[in-house]
């Protein structure tokens, strides 16, 4: 099961390495991580994305509660959440294909951010598995480059 | 103004410090330099191991927190085992590391290391300073986390432009950090509903550990034990927590717990942890660990609940204060059944060994100290057999007087602990149980005893053995005694050791203790134990007695690996 855990913590250097550091010493993979300031002065925002083992996750989660410099942490996978998640492509784009690209994009609520005259750079935010969709979608256009940012979340009851 | 350094050594004074352990080097000669005027007492160790081992000792004896300075560099690593071993067991320690300065960090500088990467994982919490305003709050906010809530060492790495920086910061408190609550205020009802379960249980146990050490809440685990009439058990580190001479004591539970313990987990109804946080050497198999008992757990920290053993009754918060509202709660109540049935248990089963009238054994070295010290020294161990032998044949009836390295499981730890400990406790024997394996690894310490008129006795039980590794080697590994032994004239094929050219024992530990400038004495025989013991506390210097005994040993009883713990294999006798 892929968790999403969310944690304020202190804004200061090594913080992140901590909480890393305790996710990753288990052997997890923390497979997409976000970190950014909030609206409070001197605390951050990291939210990670770890697949693993529910009752190991939840030990994970009390553990990073423990961190000094951990304010609060929460396993928001089963909570009702608002996610999202941008990313940025360049596919191939040769004149030929270029039009059918442009009206997917457009479908799909993605924006087109550079042209080169073989490649186009796509932008697309919105809910990760809309994103993950149309990242499926343009594979077989030939992907060149690829960035994602993981997923950033917040509970919709005002939980944290 | 002040310099960096003034406040790290303000910092000290000001926290309560009375006693340093450490070692100079070029990132802390600053320190070093306000440290030979201030009003510390500072013992120069021979190996940062020895200094973090020996803040260790002095922090498990006194209740304070120990404190250490270390270089940066080699320093800081030489250091990292006794933190570990330090985080592991929840001691409070504050290690000052000397750092490069700001600007060379990251240049792969002379005597560089990543002090606060490297031990990220065995601090309870670590700081890099950054800048010289910052130290005298990072100072006191370092001890305030290494003795609130569980109890753990901190690092903190200063850079030497740092030491030499001035500020005119100061910091009086209080310690106030946003993520870090260690004090949780128990629920009355929880409390409530553990006295009701208390009260209710036919086959009530008490299993005592480290936390109710470190809360110092033995007299109220006694108190409670004795009025509700529940029997005791303890882990390695709760040894002390309540008196073994009681006979609602069941001695020490889990892999080499008596029978009288181990089967009282397995019958109980209900199952009391005070401050244990049910390590795996404890459980044993953890599905089949306790199957009957409804499970209660009092421990300081939240992370610790639930973490392996599924806890019904989870009471958070400090141990002294919980235990003291629960007293009153309990009715005195008679289990004449269940009593009967653990002392039983206790009586056909006490921890024993195989007596014989020739050889002298290291369990029997362990009883005659007992004696000799009629059970009042502070005894510290290395890790091993003679660890377990320790706990078997030592009763303990207070708090604080069983030093042993227990989650980590340090080898090298026992000989520099007691000098900590003997450092912290002038007036009392201070012995130290070592193996002939483990007490090489800090032996260098020895030095730092005998300058500072420490009169610490090791005592070593010699067979000639790594004794534990050999033991599982004979239970699980087909007999094959890879690396475990000792001896010059008897090693293993694949060591390449010439076997004709020495015999016995390399090192000569009475000369080397008397190189050291202690007093060596050996025995080899069993009539001679009394009176070495005797010479020994009698000796008003540190002393090495190294005690030859029969290898091949084993500890018994042992829960084997994944076993439950009703499975002990017990002493063939």
């Amino acid at each position: 099961m892929k968790h999403i855990i969310t944690a304020l913590v202190e804004n200061q250097p090594g913080v992140l390495a901590r909480v890393v550091g305790l996710i990753s010493g288990r052997g997890y993979n923390i497979e997409s991580l976000s970190v950014g300031p909030t609206h409070e002065t001197g605390i951050s925002r990291i939210t990670m994305q770890v697949p693993g083992d529910d009752r190991v996750l939840e030990q994970v989660t009390k553990q990073l509660n423990r961190l000094v410099d951990v304010i609060h942490v929460t396993d928001l996978t089963t909570a009702p959440l608002l996610n999202r998640e941008l990313v940025l492509l360049k596919v191939s784009a040769p004149p030929a294909r270029r039009d059918s690209i442009i009206k997917m994009a457009h479908t799909a609520g993605a924006t087109v951010v550079a042209e080169e005259p073989e490649t186009l750079t796509l932008q697309i935010t919105g809910e990760q598995a809309a994103v993950a969709a149309f990242i499926e979608e343009l594979k077989p256009y030939s992907i060149l480059d690829l960035a994602r940012s993981g997923i950033i979340v917040l509970a919709r009851n005002g939980a944290v | 103004m002040r310099t960096g350094a003034d406040c790290i050594i303000d910092g000290l004074v000001q926290a309560g410090t009375t006693t340093v352990f450490g070692l100079p080097g070029g990132t802390v000669l600053d320190i070093f330099a306000k440290l030979y005027h201030a009003p510390l007492e500072f013992f120069l160790v021979r190996h940062e191991q020895g200094a973090t081992h020996m803040a260790d000792g002095y922090a498990r004896a006194s209740g304070r927190v120990g404190v250490c300075i270390v270089t940066s560099g080699p320093g800081a690593t030489n250091a990292v085992t006794g933190l570990a071993t330090a985080n592991m067991d929840g001691i409070p320690m504050v290690c000052v590391s000397g750092q490069v300065p700001t600007h060379m960090i990251g240049n792969d500088a002379f005597q560089e290391a990543d002090t606060t990467g490297i031990t990220r994982s065995v601090t309870k919490h670590n700081y890099l300073v950054k800048k010289v305003d910052d130290l005298p709050r990072i100072l006191a906010e370092a001890f305030e986390i290494a003795r609130t809530g569980r109890p753990g060492p901190v690092l903190v790495d200063v850079p030497k432009d740092i030491q030499q920086a001035k500020t005119s910061a100061t910091f009086t408190g209080p310690v106030k950090i946003r993520g870090y609550n260690p004090n949780p205020e128990a629920d009355p009802r929880a409390i409530a509903t553990l006295a009701e379960a208390i009260n209710k249980a036919q086959k009530p146990l008490f299993l005592v550990g480290g936390g109710a050490i470190s809360g110092e809440a033995a007299g109220e685990v006694t108190t409670l034990a004795r009025r509700a009439q529940i029997p005791v058990t303890t882990t390695l580190l709760g040894l002390g927590a309540f008196p073994e001479t009681d006979p609602l004591a069941l001695r020490m539970l889990g892999m080499h717990g008596s029978v009288a313990a181990n089967r009282a987990v397995s019958e109980c109804d209900l199952l009391v942890s005070i401050g244990a946080r049910f390590d795996d050497r404890v459980t044993g198999k953890l599905s089949l660990f306790a199957p009957n008992a409804i499970k209660a757990h009092i421990d300081i920290d939240p992370s610790a609940i639930s973490k392996s053993v599924a806890i019904d009754i989870p009471v958070i918060g400090h141990v002294k204060a919980i235990l003291q509202a629960l007293i009153p709660q309990i009715m005195p109540r008679q289990r004449p059944e269940w009593l009967n049935q653990v002392s039983t248990w206790a009586r056909e089963f006490p921890l024993a060994f195989n007596r014989n009238d020739s050889e002298l054994l290291p369990q029997e070295v362990i009883e005659q100290v007992y004696l000799a010290t009629r059970g009042e020294a502070i005894i510290t161990t290395e890790v091993g057999q003679h660890q377990m032998w320790a706990a078997h044949f030592y009763k303990y009836t207070h708090p604080r007087t069983f030093i042993s390295s227990g989650g980590l499981g340090t080898m090298g730890f026992g000989l520099p602990a007691a000098i900590g400990v003997q450092a912290a406790c002038r007036d009392r024997t201070v012995v130290t149980i070592a193996g002939d394996g483990s007490v090489q690894m800090n032996f260098q310490e020895l030095v730092v005893a005998v300058e500072h008129d420490l009169p610490i006795k090791v005592v070593i039980l010699n067979n000639g053995h790594l004794g534990m590794v050999r033991q599982w080697q004979e239970m699980f590994y087909k007999r094959e005694y890879s690396a475990v032994r000792l001896r010059q004239d008897d090693r293993a094929a694949n060591e390449k050791i010439d076997t004709t050219r020495r015999k016995g024992y390399l090192p000569d530990f009475v000369k080397l203790a008397e190189a050291h400038g202690a007093v060596g004495l050996r025995v080899e025989a069993k009539k001679d134990v009394g009176a070495a013991l005797k010479k020994m506390l009698a000796h008003p210097g540190p002393v090495v007695l190294e005690c030859i005994v029969k290898p091949g040993e084993n500890v018994y009883p042992m829960v084997p690996p994944g076993a439950s713990l009703t499975e002990m294999v017990q002493n063939m006798a």
